[in-house]
């Protein structure tokens, strides 16, 4: 497969080199990939988006669209279209000439790109609000048109920044679903930048998880989720996030699905004493908070009871837990990163 | 954390059947405090005067007989002979007309620089206010030494770079030069208002319109063109509008530059009235001249408003 967008060792400093925002990243896309950069805000995700856009220039490292280095070319001619987070439409232009506003600047003639936007809006489901103005549209119509005015450029690439977080929390379930079938559809390669990690897992077909200016894991969503590479990802992934119980010199990781009444769980598995504190019902599941002892030093943890776990429990009580060895992870306790398996006591 | 919870310091609060409403408590009494002054000011200042126009519009009273009598439209018909009238109406209009497109334009172009980022920025952004800083009159005065017929140094700028053939120019001396240089000077006083102005409207811009635009693939001219004029369309009209009005209402600049010389050819509505009212002591004629000013004044007052109200709904 080819690459559509590749960046090589960009950096991004601001400030004279006193802030990086983008410290050094390495990153490829395959041809049609989905792929989503994800962290939490000020990792530099937005930024490396607006590099490769176009609208920032890397203070070292190289922008590739289609193989070739693009560094100082201005956005029109990159082959890209992005969508914007606020959406940024021209507020005073209708939809249709919002639709219309990329075809224009290209110089193809009118007839055509009537056609086109036309085509573009009824493909998005918004062929009926051509003449609507920006303002009389709601959240989710909007999004339709800021898409409607990249696809009709026909891009190589889509980059997209957060164009869900200006949806509320129920639209914003549908239009994920959306934007995945539509990008199914049109088969271009996207870049889609956020800091939700629902969108992340739902959306991608690879994550690229950022902090600080540099990519600490490229992976399949499964992978990323499994098999975290460090702390941080560990711990930024999942909701809630991995259990860390520090042993020696060593984190040992479990995820909170994983920590269950130790009659339920099956083959080799580490045993441990659960301290609980407070129950929470959360659509079904039961969110359990506690503390373990016995496995390395007393750690505040979160267990994760699916719907289907009827175990009675009660707060201020200390029950056995445990963990299927297969799901532990190892962590190194100062760097974060990931390490060799070590022994722990384990059950019968 | 702890799971021992302290108590807070105690701290003694009134109880609530002692409070009381404060007079900061009574809007609709402070809204009225409030307005006094400006109803005041409007009522004294702008209505007093302007009752006082028409009644004088219609009556003999001159400085030497302030005694009130009725003249009907015998004001009117000696303001109407008069070829003087005729030219100060239109000189008031192409003035307002020409320098208006000039302030727009160039106010347009100072914004843009103003809203740039470079070094030095604060020196240039000064040095763009002072003319709108400076009193009327003063800079005039510098103008009209600028404009000297004998001692110009514009004269003598253009007269060592070659462009002219003679050394004088007597810019305040003849016809359509005279008219120039009042047209010049509005322009250089009022394009930084306009350029402040339209600089908010630049501003207020989202940033990311203009950077959507550039990745829609236009370039600098129809970015400016079909985005951002559009986008501050409103608040252009509004420094249009604040220009013509002081183009049109404003005596300083001819009666100090020309005093509506030659041959009162330079004469606006507001310096003629101000001549023939009062230098001239025909209270009657000034005011009749002066009522002039007021239906362009009110049209340029609905239209910045409907202007305003755009801006609202965009």
């Amino acid at each position: 497969m080819s690459v559509a967008v590749e960046v090589k060792n960009l950096k991004k400093m601001y400030d004279g080199g006193s802030v990086n925002a983008v410290d050094g990243v390495d990153l490829a896309t395959d041809e049609g990939e989905y792929l989503v950069l994800l962290g939490p805000s000020g990792c530099g995700k937005t930024t490396l988006l607006r590099t490769i856009a176009g609208l920032e220039q890397p203070t070292e490292g190289e922008v590739l669209i289609d193989g070739s280095v693009v560094n100082g070319l201005p956005p029109r001619v990159r082959k890209i279209a992005m969508v914007f987070q606020s959406y940024a439409l021209y507020p005073h232009k209708t939809v249709l000439a919002n639709i219309v506003f990329p075809l224009k600047a290209e110089k193809i003639d009118r007839a055509e790109r009537e056609k086109k936007a036309l085509w573009a809006a009824d493909l998005l489901g918004i062929g009926h609000l051509t003449n609507r103005k920006p303002r009389q549209l709601s959240g989710g119509e909007r999004q339709r048109v800021a898409l409607a005015r990249a696809l009709v450029r026909e891009p190589h690439v889509f980059l997209l920044d957060e164009p869900l977080s200006n949806l509320d929390a129920k639209l914003r379930a549908s239009a994920r679903d959306e934007l995945k079938r539509f990008q199914q559809r049109v088969g271009t390669t996207t870049v889609y930048v956020t800091h939700d990690q629902a969108e992340a897992m739902g959306l991608g077909d690879r994550i690229a998880v950022m902090d600080h200016g540099r990519v600490r894991q490229v992976g399949h969503p499964v992978d990323v989720y499994d098999h975290p590479a460090d702390t941080f990802v560990a711990t930024f992934i999942g909701s809630p996030p991995m259990n860390l119980v520090k042993h020696d010199g060593t984190l040992v990781g479990f995820r909170p699905e994983h920590l269950l009444p130790d009659e339920i769980v099956r083959g080799e598995r580490v045993m441990m004493p659960f301290h609980i504190e407070r129950i929470e019902y959360l659509s079904g599941d039961r969110h359990v908070y506690g503390t373990v002892t016995g496995l390395g030093d007393e750690t505040r943890v979160i267990a994760r009871l699916p719907a289907t776990v009827t175990v009675p429990l009660r707060a201020d009580e200390t029950y056995e837990f445990g963990c299927e060895m297969e799901q532990i992870r190892f962590f190194d306790a100062d760097s974060g990163e990931r390490s060799s398996p070590i022994r722990l006591g384990s059950g019968p | 954390m702890t799971d021992t919870v302290t108590a807070p310091p105690e701290t003694r609060r009134p109880d609530i059947a002692e409070a009381r409403v404060r007079l900061s408590d009574r809007e609709g009494f402070l809204a009225w405090i409030f307005l006094v002054p400006t109803v005041v000011y409007i009522v004294a200042l702008v209505g007093v005067p302007f009752v006082l126009a028409i009644a004088y519009a219609f009556s003999d009273v001159t400085t030497g007989d302030p005694s009130y009598d009725w003249a009907g439209l015998t004001n009117f018909n000696r303001v109407f002979e008069d070829d003087v009238f005729w030219q100060s109406l239109q000189n008031t209009f192409v003035f307002t007309l020409v320098s208006m497109i000039f302030i727009v334009i160039l106010g347009k172009v100072l914004a843009n620089i103003l809203v740039a980022d470079f070094r030095g920025k604060w020196i240039v952004r000064f040095l763009v206010l002072l003319p709108w800083t400076t009193p009327v009159a003063l800079s005039t005065l510098s103008w009209k030494w600028l404009l000297h017929s004998i001692y110009s140094p514009i004269d003598w700028t253009l007269h060592t770079a070659g462009l002219i053939g003679s050394d004088h120019v007597y810019w305040l001396g003849r016809e359509p030069h005279a008219l120039i240089a009042v047209i010049a000077v509005h322009v250089w006083r009022l394009v930084p208002l306009a350029a402040v102005i339209m600089m908010v409207g630049l501003l207020s811009i989202p940033k990311d319109m203009d950077e959507a635009a550039r990745v829609d693939g236009a370039g600098y001219w129809r970015r400016m063109f079909e985005i951002t004029i559009p986008l501050t369309f409103p608040l252009i009209a509004v420094a249009a509008l604040f220009g013509a009005i002081f183009t049109f209402t404003d005596a300083a600049v001819v009666s100090v530059l020309t005093e509506g010389k030659p041959t009162n050819s330079t004469h606006v509505l507001a310096s003629w009235s101000f001549q023939r009212g009062i230098d001239g002591g025909d209270v009657g004629q000034g005011a009749v001249i002066a009522l002039f000013l007021f239906p362009m004044l009110l049209a340029a007052a609905v239209l910045i408003l409907r202007a305003v109200r755009r801006m609202e709904t965009l």
